[in-house]
């Protein structure tokens, strides 16, 4: 299991490394956010309603989980290519576990995501962002076991329908919503009443708003504490459904 | 090495279902190399993919490699080879890293397995391609590699689909060559599909035709030759006034005796009998008795594609799924 993952990670992080285009582009969406959309949000905390810390701390979160969703759930694109190619199915015909199959490529998923997301952090720290170490790395473990959840889901719907045309409208029409539900852009503190009630059920707003609270320093909270459990409990349902589509896709 | 029995796959797509494969019976013998003929939509991808555990069966039964499809999937996938009809590797990859890959895949040792590897593509002509993207190959020499992906684990039973699809001449003799060497070397057993009726003629020991996800004949290449009375004789006359005189020699001379049993054109007469070679001289003489000068004879042993297109009704080249 754990031989069969590696030879999947390697090869997988092998081919990324070669065509680098799609890790470059991750991580310049988030920079140029980071370098134009920032300012604008500069002067935003003498609003009433915005959270408490500084406004890096308030927007680098947000960031760091548009990178974490958006670039995971795109990642199944890149499996119907391989289906197509056959190599879904040359490695299907090998002993090798099924759930190898899907981690190696998660865990590869997931290291090019801590990546991106350190430069980014590295970089929000060059523009003058400063935060705790700690809470910073307890939010790098939360986005990244959001990204290999999310990369899970990603996986096993592009292995159930097998097509880019098919996937691409069907992860936009999750994907903007949950994003703009998150409050990742503009803090939902700043949301009128309604807004506020949909994305308190949007799972990933809570996860957003743990995060911030990492970034402020403010362990203990009950942000902190309801992020980590609903991030969990995601990266739970998602890794789940993905290994049982790969289990169940390869009978 | 393979027993099936009722083996059956039914796809549901949005108008309706598609029964691939109705309830196919096969044994095959450790050492046997078996061919699986049929015309396109037979059901031959979809047989080979449920005996390699790549989807399962929707009804019946298979042991393959001493381990039951069913219940121990993982056994059956340690001990076969396989080359699916299209594709099996990234564009970005070399050739060597999809082989050791594959290989590792198989717990074999890196150093085993680039060792094989390497052995591999000589053997089948891809010398100096080791290096190689994948993408930059020719479709025959991607063919070849597909090939070699499957063969590199080393396997004792190996399921070829369509291997030689888009090689030239020469690369299917050293293909052939190569699976008369894998079952003479290591006594391998091999499984495969083809279109290509001289392909299943000259490598074969024994062959299943399949046409509508159903077997409709199996047997050696004699025998199924066999079924068809006689070698197919073709006289070309010089004169098409003669072809009459000609056709009532061939009536004498032909398997079937009478008359219904002789085709004649304009300038052509076309009979069967039991034995060409052994009765041109006599019908030879016959017709220069009966003042036929001939432009030319052909004497053809029945092929494989009169034993499609007697069982089948069709032949193979014109086939179009219904
Ligand atoms: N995934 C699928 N969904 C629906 N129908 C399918 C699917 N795969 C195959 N079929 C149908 O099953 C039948 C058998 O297909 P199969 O691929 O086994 O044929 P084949 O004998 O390998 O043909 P070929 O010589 O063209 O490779 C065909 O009618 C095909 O359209
Ligand atoms: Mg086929």
């Amino acid at each position: 299991m754990l031989l069969a993952t590696r030879v999947v990670f390697v090869r997988a992080m092998r081919l990324s490394l070669r065509n680098p285009t799609w890790i470059v582009i991750g991580l310049t969406q988030p920079i140029l956010y980071l370098a134009l959309f920032g300012p604008l949000l500069r002067k935003m905390n003498q609003l009433p309603g915005f959270p408490p810390g500084s406004w890096w701390q308030v927007f680098v979160p947000g960031l760091l989980i548009q990178l974490g969703i958006f670039g995971a759930l795109f990642v199944g694109f890149g499996l119907v290519a391989e289906y197509r190619a056959g190599v879904i199915e040359q490695m299907r015909v090998t002993p090798a576990p099924r759930m190898a199959l899907l981690l190696g490529r998660v865990l590869r998923d997931v290291i090019v995501l801590v990546v991106q997301a350190l430069v980014l952090t590295v970089a929000a720290v060059v523009f003058g962002m400063r935060a705790p170490i700690v809470g910073v790395v307890v939010a790098f473990v939360l986005v990244a076991l959001l990204g290999a959840a999310c990369a899970s889901v990603s996986y096993a719907v592009a292995l159930i329908t097998k097509s880019e045309d098919v996937l691409a409208p069907l992860l936009n029409t999750v994907a903007v919503p949950v994003l703009l539900l998150s409050g990742i852009l503009l803090p939902m503190s700043l949301a009128p009443g309604w807004l506020r009630t949909l994305s308190e059920i949007n799972p990933f707003s809570h996860v957003v708003d743990g995060i911030r609270s990492l970034f402020r320093g403010d362990f203990g909270s009950a942000d902190t504490m309801w992020g980590l459990i609903v991030g969990a409990i995601i990266v739970a349902l998602g890794l789940i459904f993905g290994a049982r589509t790969f289990q169940r896709e390869s009978a | 090495m393979i027993t099936a029995r009722g083996l059956a796959r039914t796809y549901r797509t949005r108008r309706g279902t598609v029964e691939a494969v109705r309830g196919v019976d096969l044994d095959v013998d450790a050492g046997e190399i078996v061919g699986f003929l049929g015309p396109n939509g037979a059901g031959k991808t979809t047989t080979l993919r449920m005996l390699s555990t790549l989807i399962a069966p929707t009804a019946g039964e298979a042991t393959v490699a001493g381990c039951d499809l069913r219940t121990d999937p993982v056994g059956v996938r340690r001990h076969i080879g396989y080359v699916a009809q299209s594709g099996s590797t990234a564009p970005e990859a070399t050739i060597g890293e999809e082989l050791v890959d594959h290989a590792l895949l198989y717990g074999i040792s890196k150093s085993t397995a680039t060792a094989r590897g390497r052995e591999l593509i000589d053997q089948l002509d891809l010398r100096g391609l080791w290096e190689r993207q994948t993408k930059t190959l020719s479709g025959g020499q991607r063919r070849r590699l597909d090939v070699a992906m499957g063969l590199i684990n080393g396997a004792r039973l190996i399921f070829l689909d369509e291997p030689t699809t888009g090689l030239d001449p020469q690369a299917r003799a050293n293909l052939w060559e190569h699976v008369r060497r894998l079952r003479g070397d290591l006594g391998a057993t091999v499984f495969l599909t083809t279109h290509y009726l001289d392909e299943a003629d000259a490598l074969c020991d024994r062959i299943l035709v399949i046409d509508d996800g159903q077997i409709v004949a199996t047997g050696t290449p004699e025998e199924l030759k066999r079924r068809i009375s006689g070698d197919l004789i073709t006289l070309t006359v010089a004169d098409p006034a003669t072809a009459p005189a000609a056709a009532q020699v061939a009536t004498g001379r032909s398997s079937g005796g009478d008359s219904a049993s002789v085709e004649t054109d304009a300038s052509t007469v076309r009979f069967r009998v039991d034995n060409g070679a052994r009765a041109l001289p006599a019908l030879l003489r016959d017709l220069t008795a009966a003042g036929v000068d001939l432009d030319g004879v052909e004497v053809r042993r029945p092929s494989l594609d009169d034993v499609f297109l007697t069982l089948t009704g069709r032949t193979l080249r014109d086939d179009i799924p219904a």
